[in-house]
């Protein structure tokens, strides 16, 4: 069986996902994948009822009979200039190969590897590391992508290392729709520190649907800045799910952006293992037309004195639907915890949805923790001073939007990135209320 | 200064609003020529803002009746940004903040917005970066403001001189300024007096509401009117002003 036809049922579009081409490996790797073939099989899509999928409507990807990518889409840098991070380490992915030509690893010297990952399947710490954290047992998608996923980035961090490494990962342009497994796994050693980008996005045309995993280690002491943008194509599917472990006064900064694709899914979940862990949440998702965005985050304070600062903001135009679902667990042994999570949306249309959802759930005394939401609208007194300065109600609008999403992207250390995503976030708004 | 001959900018007649169902402005009378410096006083709550933001086309308040015409244009027939581009500005009386939208950003894109109106090039932002330098001295401001988000965190003095650099950058005709003397302190209010004087011409003017004597010692008034109730109950000229500071408004609504 070979479905390549729309309109499919739940059940053959999971199936047509099995179907996906089987990555030759061996010995430790391949019980990694036959493993997590099998629970995928299990597992199936999740349900609605899973209160983790009760507000991510996933009935449009359904439809689809996704094909595994068979052949390399051979594109040239002219191609993908626009997302390319100047003075960046770069890793390039096409339909989740690993692009060499593209790819520009001249500045990864000294203090950090930067490679495929099945180059280096030989790695002792690739070995080490690699399925242990990603929740593959639990999550059909997860498995999905352990069992298909073809190649993805190796990151080891052992030093300071100053460039911003940008793991970009391209969807071609294709005549059918194609599953595409990204993966990546980031190890920080002690004392060391990077600013990692990974970078989903799509050339235009055609449906498609990325599978990202991606799997953190920080080591006590380690500090790591870490960027996620999906800005895929506008009738891609995107889901993602990132695990973090964060060693003993270990620093995790974190911002997730979600402009692009009709429905995405990005699932963070970060576990402090190690005590006085610090971690600074920014997140973002911009939506119009009719797309979805949902944006899980879960972060379990296991060890004491661990810090967390969540920021998450949705905003949300025409019919479109964006969730932010943010769960914060203290542990019994988690003492003088301190966690902030606000959550601020912004709906632009009567036809817009957002849900947030801010979660607490508190095993120890000897804790703060505050948390808040708030959904609003365009300020009408801002609105009609701009005006009054000139500006067309659109401009206004736009500007405003942008300030709302620049008090996220702002904070992002990578000029050249902040650069680059205001110009997509003016796009994706000229979009808007059209 | 008065010139009968001059040109007139605004024409209001027996103009009536409302906000909520309720009618605040209850039949206003106001020609302003240009090269004209006009005051309205009046007490709390007599409807000055009100008047000030209908004329800018404030979304909240619904004309009732009467009209409106600026440089013989229907006012009402122009969105607010249709009358900024035509050359009304409105000085808040209340300056709102706009987190993440920077002061020079927001003052380069409307002055460009006006550039295109008017058919003129638009500066890039080096080239707006030398305007808005000479700008800045007309209110003596630090330059460390334009960096900053529009009035965030902008104490109530700067906001009012804020409001008068967006005045000088954009040149208007006519200018509704709304108690910008209210909340400065004695310099501040020299400073932006001076600075508004600077921008008078014989082509432009200048509506100021304000509820103190002092700021017309230093902006010359040729005339000042009284709203009560709705109304220009009283028009006079800048000794209308003292004679109010000495004796208040009673004497005039009990006239009335
Ligand atoms: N949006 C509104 N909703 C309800 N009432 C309003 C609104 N705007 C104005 N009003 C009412 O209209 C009347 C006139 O208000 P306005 O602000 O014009 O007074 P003002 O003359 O500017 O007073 P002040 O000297 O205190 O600034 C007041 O009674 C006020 O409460
Ligand atoms: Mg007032």
């Amino acid at each position: 069986m070979n479905l390549t036809q729309k309109n499919l049922t739940r059940e053959q579009c999971f199936e047509q996902l099995l179907l996906g081409k089987t990555v030759k490996s061996t010995g430790w790797l391949e019980n990694i994948r036959v493993e997590a073939l099998a629970h995928a099989r299990i597992l199936n899509f999740p349900s609605v009822r899973h209160d983790d999928w009760r507000f991510t409507d996933l009935s449009q990807l359904y439809l689809h009979g996704f094909q595994p990518v068979d052949s390399f889409a051979r594109l040239t840098l002219d191609d993908i200039r626009q997302w390319l991070i100047p003075g960046a380490i770069r890793l390039v992915f096409v339909d989740g190969c690993y692009a060499a030509e593209l790819s520009d690893l001249k500045h990864a010297g000294a203090g950090v590897v930067v490679t495929s990952l099945a180059e280096r399947l030989g790695d002792r710490q690739v070995e080490s590391s690699f399925g242990r954290y990603a929740p593959y047992k639990q999550d059909a998608f997860v498995a999905l992508n352990t069992n298909f996923f073809e190649d993805g980035s190796w990151v080891h961090v052992t030093g300071e290392v100053a460039r911003p490494i940008q793991l970009l990962h391209v969807a071609s342009k294709r005549e059918v729709s194609s599953a595409i497994y990204s993966r990546n796994m980031v190890v920080v050693e002690p004392f060391s520190r990077a600013t990692v980008i990974e970078d989903y996005v799509g050339l235009e045309g055609g449906t498609y649907f990325t599978n990202a995993v991606t799997e953190v280690v920080l080591k006590n002491d380690a500090q790591l800045q870490h960027i996620r943008v999906q800005r895929e194509d506008k009738d891609a599917f995107h889901i993602g799910h990132c695990t973090v472990e964060a060693g003993k006064n270990s620093v995790y900064a974190a911002t997730s952006l979600a402009f692009g694709a009709r429905v995405s899914r990005h699932a963070l979940h970060i576990v402090q293992q190690g005590e006085g862990a610090e971690m600074h949440l920014n997140g973002l998702a911009l939506v119009a037309g009719r797309q979805i965005a949902d944006t899980h985050t879960q972060v379990d304070h296991a060890a004491p004195r661990g810090k967390s600062i969540q920021l998450h903001k949705c905003i949300a135009d025409s019919s479109a639907h964006a969730i932010f679902s943010g769960k914060i667990i203290v542990h019994t042994g988690a003492a003088g915890t301190d966690s902030v999570q606000s959550s601020r949306n912004l709906l632009l249309s009567d036809k817009a949805r957002i849900d947030t959802q801010p979660q607490l759930e508190i095993f120890n005394d000897d804790v703060s923790c505050k948390h808040g939401a708030t959904i609003g609208q365009i300020d009408a007194g801002a609105l009609f001073f701009l005006k009054s300065r000139g500006l067309t109600e659109e401009r206004a609008r736009n500007l405003l939007t942008h300030a709302f999403a620049a008090e996220i992207i702002d904070k992002i250390p990578v000029p050249a990135l902040v650069e680059s995503l205001s110009k997509t976030i003016l796009e994706r708004m000229g979009g808007l209320s059209t | 200064m008065i010139n009968k001959a001059s040109k007139v900018l605004l024409e209001v007649k027996n103009l009536k609003a409302e906000v909520g169902g309720v009618e605040i402005l209850k039949g206003v009378d106001l020609t302003v020529r240009a090269g004209e410096v006009h005051a309205i006083m009046g007490i709390n709550g007599s409807g000055k803002s009100t008047f000030s933001k209908v004329l800018a086309g404030h979304p909240d308040y619904t004309v009732t009746g009467g009209q409106a015409s600026f440089e013989g244009q229907d006012l009402f027939s122009l969105e607010p940004e249709q009358r900024a581009r035509a050359g009304i500005f409105l000085a808040f009386q209340y300056p709102v903040e706009i987190p993440g939208v920077s002061n020079s950003a927001l003052l380069r894109l409307a002055y460009n917005t006006l550039q295109t109106e008017r058919g003129l090039e638009e500066l890039d932002p080096l080239e707006f970066d030398d305007l808005i330098q000479e700008k800045i001295k007309v209110v003596e401001m630090d330059p460390s403001f334009l960096g900053r988000s529009v009035n965030e965190g902008f104490s109530g003095g700067e906001k009012k001189r804020n409001e008068i650099l967006q005045m000088a950058v954009l040149a208007p005709k006519l200018a509704i300024l709304d108690e910008t003397d209210s909340g400065l302190d004695i310099d501040a209010l020299r400073i932006v007096a001076k600075g508004v004087n600077s921008l008078l011409s014989s082509d432009n003017a200048v509506v100021m509401v304000t509820h103190y004597q002092r700021l017309l010692n230093y902006i010359v008034p040729d005339y000042v009117h009284v709203m009560d109730g709705g109304r220009i109950v009283r028009t006079g000229g800048k000794e209308l002003a003292l004679e109010l500071e000495a004796r208040g408004y009673d004497w005039l609504r009990a006239a009335a």
